[in-house]
């Protein structure tokens, strides 16, 4: 069963348009958990003088590894939707270098799941942190 | 008394000043957004793509694109009310555009596959921060499908 849910979390990810045009990449989904990075690309820049990426791009990867760790979440039971998402900015992404996400859903009630994530560059600091609140879809209110 | 300046001289310089302002940001075109002005107000367009779709079943777009739009609107909004008085004074050239710190965003209802708009205000803006808030929607102006509400720094790290 959870590897089940892990190939439908991966095939989730492929079939979006959105991240297929940013390049993302599914690296790990199990359990309400789900890393997802990008590489670093020009055409995403947000900061023309130095190269980095725009805030924008931080927040799709965000947004995409959270809705796949509610996805993959033992206790979830479909699709999902962002209610609520926020991010803190602590850093610039270094240019060049590939962005990681990594999402937590730690709580799922019957209609809404809570998932904090981090986003990191190569470097050890991260680079941005969030927190959200998703829509549980397919379950019986 | 000086002579008010021909409203095609105006236009112009208004409309080259946010163009340089918006177009100058790679993720802005990568995005498709695009700027309309009435005097110093601006409405930012997300024209609908296939490459903003979160979800193909409904479908929607993606949440990751939507928060993306309203952070480009809330910045070129707060960038172009500091910047106005330079550009009114005929000021040219490169300018840098506030760091985001954080950015919350209400999903109020899906995307629809459809073009959207969004409009910014600043709420506040002093010396070092700056807080926005932004409203967007698609058909119906009164009917938002999300908000959100960001601060900006307003300096830069080293002075």
């Amino acid at each position: 069963m959870p590897e089940k849910k892990a190939r439908l979390a991966r095939q989730f990810i492929a079939a979006i348009p959105h991240s297929r045009a940013l390049d993302m990449q599914m690296d790990e989904v199990f359990s309400g958990r789900a890393t997802l990075s990008l590489p670093y690309d020009s055409r995403f820049i947000g900061d023309p003088e130095t190269g980095v990426l725009h805030g924008g791009v931080v927040t799709a990867l965000l947004d995409t590894a959270m809705g796949a760790a509610v996805v993959s979440h033992p206790q979830s039971t479909g699709g999902t939707a962002t209610i609520d998402l926020r991010i803190d900015y602590m850093r610039a992404a270094t240019p060049g270098q590939r962005l990681t996400a990594r999402a937590e859903c730690y709580r799922v009630t019957r209609a809404v799941a809570f998932v904090r994530a981090t986003a990191h560059d190569e470097n050890d600091d991260p680079v941005a942190s969030a927190a959200g609140v998703f829509t549980v879809e397919g379950s019986k209110p | 008394m000086k002579r008010p300046e021909p409203v095609q001289v105006i236009k112009q310089r208004r409309d080259a000043a946010l163009m340089q302002l918006a177009d100058s940001i790679p993720y802005i075109r990568f995005l498709g957004v695009g700027f309309e002005r009435r005097g110093d107000e601006l409405t930012a367009t997300l024209p609908y793509n296939e490459k903003l779709v979160g979800n193909p079943i409904l479908p929607a777009l993606h949440g990751g694109a939507v928060g993306a739009f309203l952070e480009i609107t809330a910045q070129i909004e707060l960038a172009w009310s500091i910047y106005w008085p330079q550009f009114e004074a005929g000021a040219t050239g490169p300018r840098t555009i506030p760091k985001t710190i954080d950015f919350t965003v209400d999903y109020l209802r899906s995307g629809l596959p459809r073009d959207a708009y969004a409009r910014a205000v600043v709420n506040r803006s002093g010396r070092r921060f700056a807080s926005v808030h932004v409203e967007a929607w698609q058909d119906n102006r009164s009917k938002l499908f999300a908000q959100a509400t960001g601060h900006f720094l307003l300096i830069s790290e080293n002075g």
